[in-house]
């Protein structure tokens, strides 16, 4: 079951187009990457979801419905330019978003509550959230977003402002939401983050999907044949059925070569690298989310 | 639309919640009156203090005489020639030095005044009256009137009583000086309201806008509700600060007049009595202002203020919603409210020269009915009473433009509140405007 489909969205401004024939899927429960460089058109396609600007042409389904106001309450959205009322409390703030997003006074107040408890500010409720400092205020930002237990939910940037610490309580907090039946919308260019989290990305590069599926078959896609051995001593001679990419020495006796197979299997080669050198590891090499980024973007020239 | 009445809570309670909301509420009402009755006060001790200026004069016809009507001159007498009063009046800490030529009483000219320093325009007319009076007491004696004729003549006063017919044949009697003072009261107070709480909209949505709140928020709410919410919240803060002031003002003044109650009619009564006024025509304005405000039809003046108030709010507060959702600063918003401003600047003049003057003229009809001016101009007629078609015009007139100026704005908010960093100008603005949903 899908969570959110959306089918051929196109979104033009005067002098550039935003998204030219986006479809994607997200499947539930998912941890959905949505990666891309600046400006590729993320926030156009966050936007529309949101339902904040209206798409030219395409639909969009949540679940098996057609997107439309009463959704508002079912999903929860985080900008990656945070904003909230300076001069507001903040528990006067988060009962105002709470109530925009459907919940009644009395729910309002309670999910706060919650909130506030659990992430541990319970002692700035009434602080005003100009005199909070910047990860404070984008813990309440996080509450905003998720006191409502939306379905979906948008994370545009989400670490951004976070030390380590409070970086780490949040994803314990998403990998929570997502147990909990809800389906994460992860916007970033962050690629660590995406490696630790994300079950599926999609790749969006001027306007246009141009990647989408789970991380896994993703970084099947972009296997190479490249390996990695860790070896004692130089290779007697130069190995027939691969390439040498690099070597690095590592450590004081052992060197780290990669290899690209030319021909054969990894076991020809493994076999063969025996009669070279002394093995002591022997690993494939498969392609991270960086690397697959930043080939992606890069074979086509910016214009 | 509860969620129009969810942001219209917020707003209001934001604003009212404020402490300077508190203090301007209450102490504006305080503030300004206080300063009005200081003014006044000073004023009258130093005119009660001041001592009658002392004018030398020459006057070679000899027929002014130097007990003076009024007590704000000393005259004296010098004798000999004006080049010697002159060299003396130059080492004297005296007012002025009066030139009185020989005069032929059917045309007196000739006169001059050397002072120090210049005198006011008060001053001078005073000092004319003075002799004016003393050259007509000379003429009469000339003409052999006697003195009881002549007091007869002087003390000639009357005062018409203006009464309204109405068709059903109601009559109701009219205070011009009443009904000015209603129109000019009414006038500057929406005028003041628009201004005020029209730029606190704008600085509302700039802030938003700068602080990217407005992004959570849109994606909750549709643009529309979101302005509107603010603007109809914004309304009621103001509705609820005048009705306290109203209230205010009502209590402090009546204390203020009981206390002072006791000298004024007093201080009245001695003053006309010794102008020998006759007895029937005591207080007689007094009584003329009261019965006039008595008539006033108060729900006739009051519904209508109320109407333009928040009609004219409604008008331009959508404009200026749109002017913040187009800017990122307030700086950057003067080159749009100018062109906002100057209908109300031309209504709020027009108040002023024509309309209280004339309020049944053409250009004062006319500017109570174009929905940008109407607001202020009509206050300017309510109290003179006005013909129920004109009423009715205007008032649709205000309703459409409302819902016009609405429409225009909430077309440039809903893509303006979400541009950031962009050079806006009315092109820009007219793109937004066409710019589809």
């Amino acid at each position: 079951m899908e969570a959110l489909t959306t089918k051929g969205i196109y979104k033009h401004y005067s002098n550039h187009t935003a998204l030219d024939d986006v479809s994607i899927s997200i499947p539930e429960q998912s941890i959905y990457g949505l990666l891309g460089p600046n400006g590729a058109g993320k926030t156009t396609l966050i936007r529309i979801i949101n339902q904040i600007i209206t798409a030219d042409q395409g639909e969009i389904f949540l679940g098996s419905e057609t997107l439309g106001p009463k959704h508002i309450g079912t999903i929860g959205y985080l900008p990656e330019e945070r904003g909230l009322y300076k001069k507001l409390k903040v528990g006067e703030q988060l009962v105002y978003f709470a109530q925009l997003r459907g919940l009644s006074k009395e729910e309002a107040f309670r999910q706060t509550g919650y909130w506030v408890d659990k992430l541990n500010i319970k002692e700035w409720w009434g602080k005003k959230v100009e005199d909070l400092s910047k990860g404070m205020a984008q813990k309440v930002q996080f509450i905003s977003t998720v006191m409502h237990k939306p379905k979906l939910i948008i994370l545009d940037e989400p670490f951004s402002g976070f030390d380590p610490v409070n970086a780490n309580l949040i994803q314990n907090e998403i990998l929570e939401l997502r147990e909990c039946g809800s389906t994460i919308i992860f916007s970033t260019h962050r690629m660590e983050t995406v490696e630790q989290l994300c079950d599926h990305i999609a790749l969006i590069h001027k306007g246009k999907k141009i990647l989408e599926g789970s991380k896994k078959s993703v970084k099947q896609g972009f296997r190479n044949n490249t390996y990695s051995v860790i070896h004692r001593g130089q290779f007697t001679e130069k190995p027939k059925h691969a390439l040498t990419v690099k070597t690095r020495q590592v450590g004081d006796e052992l060197l780290d070569t990669t290899l690209q197979i030319s021909e054969g299997s990894s076991n020809d080669l493994l076999a063969e690298l025996i009669e070279l050198t002394e093995v002591h590891r022997f690993e494939e090499q498969v392609p991270d989310m960086h690397e697959i980024f930043i080939q992606l973007v890069k074979e086509e020239p910016h214009g | 639309m509860d969620k129009v009445w969810i942001i219209v809570r917020r707003e209001f309670l934001n604003r009212v919640q404020k402490k300077s909301f508190l203090i301007a509420t209450i102490l504006l009402p305080l503030i300004f009156p206080s300063i009005i009755a200081l003014l006044v006060y000073f004023s009258q001790e130093q005119k009660k203090n001041a001592l009658p200026q002392v004018i030398h004069y020459v006057d070679e016809g000899d027929f002014i005489d130097p007990k003076p009507l009024s007590d704000d001159f000393d005259l004296r007498k010098f004798d000999g020639g004006i080049d010697d009063a002159k060299k003396a009046f130059s080492h004297s800490n005296d007012f002025g030095l009066l030139y009185i030529p020989p005069l032929k009483l059917s045309d007196p000219k000739g006169i001059q005044l050397f002072t120090k320093q210049s005198p006011s325009p008060s001053v001078l007319s005073k000092l004319e009256s003075e002799i004016e009076t003393q050259i007509r007491s000379a003429k009469l004696l000339v003409y052999d009137i006697p003195q009881h004729i002549l007091d007869s003549l002087n003390s000639t006063s009357t005062k018409i009583e203006s009464i309204k017919v109405s068709e059903s044949g109601r009559e109701e009697s009219n205070n011009a000086d009443v009904l000015f003072g209603i129109g000019m009261t009414g006038g500057i107070l929406i005028y003041i309201f628009i201004f005020m709480y029209g730029s606190q909209i704008m600085q509302g949505v700039i802030e938003e806008k700068t602080s990217k709140v407005v992004e959570i928020i849109i994606s909750t709410v549709r643009p529309f509700q979101l302005m509107m919410g603010k603007i109809i919240g914004l309304a009621a803060v103001g509705l609820l600060q005048f009705s306290i002031w109203i209230v205010l003002i009502t209590v402090l003044s009546s204390v203020v007049l009981n206390y002072f109650g006791f000298e004024i009619p007093q201080k009245e009564l001695t003053e006309q009595t010794v102008n020998a006024i006759p007895a029937d025509q005591l207080n007689g304005p007094s009584i003329e202002i009261i019965r006039a405000l008595a008539e006033i039809n108060v729900v006739y003046v009051i519904g209508h203020f109320l109407f333009y108030f928040v009609g004219g709010y409604l008008l331009y507060g959508a404009l200026f919603a749109a002017v913040g959702s187009a800017v990122d600063s307030p700086a950057e918003a003067q080159q749009f409210i100018f062109p906002i401003t100057i209908p109300m600047l031309i209504s709020y003049f027009a108040l002023f020269l024509f309309i209280l003057d004339d309020p049944y003229g053409p250009i004062s009809v006319w500017l109570s009915i174009i929905p940008f001016t109407s607001p202020i101009a009509m206050m300017g007629r309510v109290g003179f009473g006005v013909p129920l078609w004109q009423s009715i015009l205007s008032m649709v007139c205000l309703v459409i433009g409302f819902t016009f100026t609405t429409w225009i704005a909430a077309r440039i908010y809903r893509i303006g509140i979400l541009m950031h960093g962009s050079k806006v100008n009315y092109r820009v603005l007219a793109k937004w405007f066409m710019m589809k949903a």
